[in-house]
């Protein structure tokens, strides 16, 4: 070993191509041991399609990929004793019982049977699925069947772990509860590889983020470098009455003299502006005009701006030409 | 929130890494997965059951007259035939129950593990030979009870029951690489279907090919599933005919050498 272990991923190049599509169009990634790496981008962006070349469960057309110093094509088998994949289809077998999900990997990743089984136990009560054990997991529910399906991803604790969009269609106290469950793994030294469409997500939980868009790399750094790299925060209001929001852009950008968007929210707007004491006066202006506000922020811009900013399209409006499997949100 | 942190962090610090399992142990663990899917669903098995039931009084009760003379002297000829056609009809299922798997993010995992990469279909086919043995021991036992004697006693019927699964794990291979070929479940029933129900209708199976004009005659003898009847019909019969029977394995080996390579490069390339 030398005293600079290598990156836990470095891949360059790397290229897919599914027919006419160029799925993966040249990738490059270096992921640092240790911490949370988050892979941000629409659907049909190339995540899955990248994760998958990394797993080794594809083989890429071009380009080459090492995952904790092993290639990912000719030492497939020593990545493989290294990583543990949380696909984007939950990766765990709905005909069993979730004890039995958990034996079965047990077994097949090389413990007796007595072990297996107490090792699935003790997984079983770790992720809140004691009572649930017996029942067979095409009944579970989405919450569940993600903890089932991390829980099989640390049968035996790996080095590294894909995750790839782990909290799709889950409700927010199951998203919490995923969110905490990939802490913990990064607590105890593993590498987590994150895919994720929701910004927010990759926000909370990576240390730093590779945006994809099309099949390449667009932007790459920290949460706050990204943010910082789209320029200034902006001025968020959020109005009581949606129907006074013709009325509110129009006193916000008098008084403000900037551009005023329109967001997502019928009755919320933003101003590209980041200084508090004129946010201030804004907000004053609106309630001499009468309009009532029901909150306002004033911080960085968030990872949608950043996304926007980046590709010119917003986050959910990404084309989806790839193939990738799409889970029912 | 019900995931406490203390028994999280306990399990996440317990999970060292054993030694890889032997090859014959991860195909035995897929085989007790196949195993556990029909604990789960036991109704899956009615299709497996129920088809060699009715062949066997249709063919009995309603051609049995005409064919052989009497009902019970075709039987004596009919058994053997039956047991080959409906384990050789069960072994289809092997490939569709594949198709069905692959479409389930569990094979994901299967393929990110360091195991033996042939085990889980090694294991599935093992797991299958349970139901083609199902089906083999209904045929006979009722066989039995309309009044079927094998002159060749228990053994003589459990060695041509066994040389009729060996033969089914073989040809099982065949319809793995269709089921990871074709896109749908019911695609792969009806290919499977298609292209068995001629090959045993065009065999000895329910009638002695001397009737036959000759150039069917010719392609009868030559189908190997006629070679699989005419070796069980013997090993039931007390006559085992030792040629049959290494020529029937020697069948079942190259399908397997050919198909079983195939599945798992397939498999392994899937998705």
């Amino acid at each position: 070993m030398s005293s600079h272990p290598s990156p836990a991923i470095e891949a360059s190049g790397l290229v897919k191509t599914f027919g006419d599509t160029r799925a993966v169009d040249g990738v490059d990634l270096s992921v640092p041991r240790g911490a949370v790496y988050g892979v941000l981008g629409p659907n049909g962006a190339g995540k899955t399609t990248t994760i998958r070349m990394l797993a080794t469960l594809l083989r890429p057309d071009g380009g080459s990929a090492r995952v904790l110093g092993h290639d990912v094509v000719a030492e497939a088998d020593t990545v493989r004793e290294l990583v543990s994949l949380t696909g984007q289809l939950a990766s765990v077998d709905e005909e069993l019982t979730g004890r039995e999900n958990l034996i079965l990997l047990g077994r097949l990743l090389g413990f007796r049977r007595a072990r297996a089984k107490a090792r699935a136990t003790e997984l079983l009560a770790a992720f809140a699925l004691d009572e649930a054990a017996g029942r067979l997991v095409k009944h579970y529910s989405g919450g569940m069947r993600r903890r089932l399906d991390l829980a099989a991803s640390i049968v035996v604790t790996p080095r590294l772990m894909f995750l790839d969009e782990p909290t799709t269609g889950l409700d927010p106290r199951s998203r919490n509860q995923v969110w905490d469950i990939v802490r913990a793994l990064v607590g105890q030294g593993t590498t987590v590889l994150l895919c994720t469409q929701y910004l927010d997500e990759a926000d909370q939980l990576a240390d730093r983020i590779a945006v994809i868009d099309r099949g390449r790399v667009i932007a790459e750094g920290t949460p706050g470098q990204l943010k910082a790299s789209v320029g200034q925060g902006a001025f968020h209001v959020r109005l009581l009455d949606p129907a006074d929001r013709p009325g509110a852009e129009r006193v916000l950008a008098a008084e403000l003299d900037a551009p005023v968007q329109p967001e997502a929210d019928p009755a919320a707007l933003s101003v590209a502006v980041d200084d508090a004491e004129r946010a201030a006066q804004a907000v004053s202006a609106l309630a001499r005009a009468g309009i009532e506000v029901a909150n306002f922020s004033l911080g960085q811009p968030s990872l949608d701006e950043v996304f926007l900013a980046l590709t010119g399209h917003p986050a959910e409006d990404g084309d989806r030409a790839e193939q990738e499997k799409e889970v029912p949100a | 929130m019900s995931t406490t942190a203390d028994p999280l962090h306990a399990a996440l610090a317990s999970g060292e890494r054993p030694p890889r399992p032997g090859r014959f142990s991860a195909c035995l663990t897929f085989g007790w997965r196949g195993m556990l899917k029909i604990k789960h669903v036991p109704e899956q098995l009615l299709d497996v059951t129920i088809t060699p039931v009715l062949f066997l009084l249709m063919f009995t009760y309603l051609f049995g007259g005409a064919l052989a003379g009497s009902t019970s002297e075709y039987l004596q000829f009919l058994l053997p035939g039956i047991l080959v056609q409906s384990v050789l009809f069960t072994s289809v299922y092997s490939g569709v129950t594949l198709n069905t798997d692959m479409t389930k993010g569990v094979v994901d995992r299967f393929r990110s593990l360091p195991i033996w990469k042939p085990a889980p279909l090694v294991g599935a086919v093992l797991g299958d030979s349970v139901r083609y043995a199902l089906a083999a021991t209904v045929v006979v036992l009722l066989g039995l009870v309309l009044g079927f004697r094998p002159e060749g006693g228990l053994s003589g019927t459990v060695a041509a029951m066994a040389l009729v699964i060996v033969f089914a794990c073989g040809l099982a291979w065949v319809f793995t690489t269709v089921g990871l070929t074709l896109r749908s479940p019911s695609a792969v029933m009806n290919s499977g279907f298609m292209a068995l129900f001629p090959l045993i209708f065009l065999s000895n199976v329910f009638v002695d090919p001397d009737t036959l004009p000759r150039a069917l005659e010719v392609f009868v003898n030559g189908n190997p599933i006629s070679h699989l009847v005419t070796a069980t019909r013997g090993l039931m019969a007390g006559e085992a005919d030792a040629g049959e029977i290494v020529f029937v394995l020697a069948v079942a080996a190259a399908l397997t050498a050919v198909f079983a390579p195939l599945t798992v490069r397939l498999y392994r390339r899937a998705g």
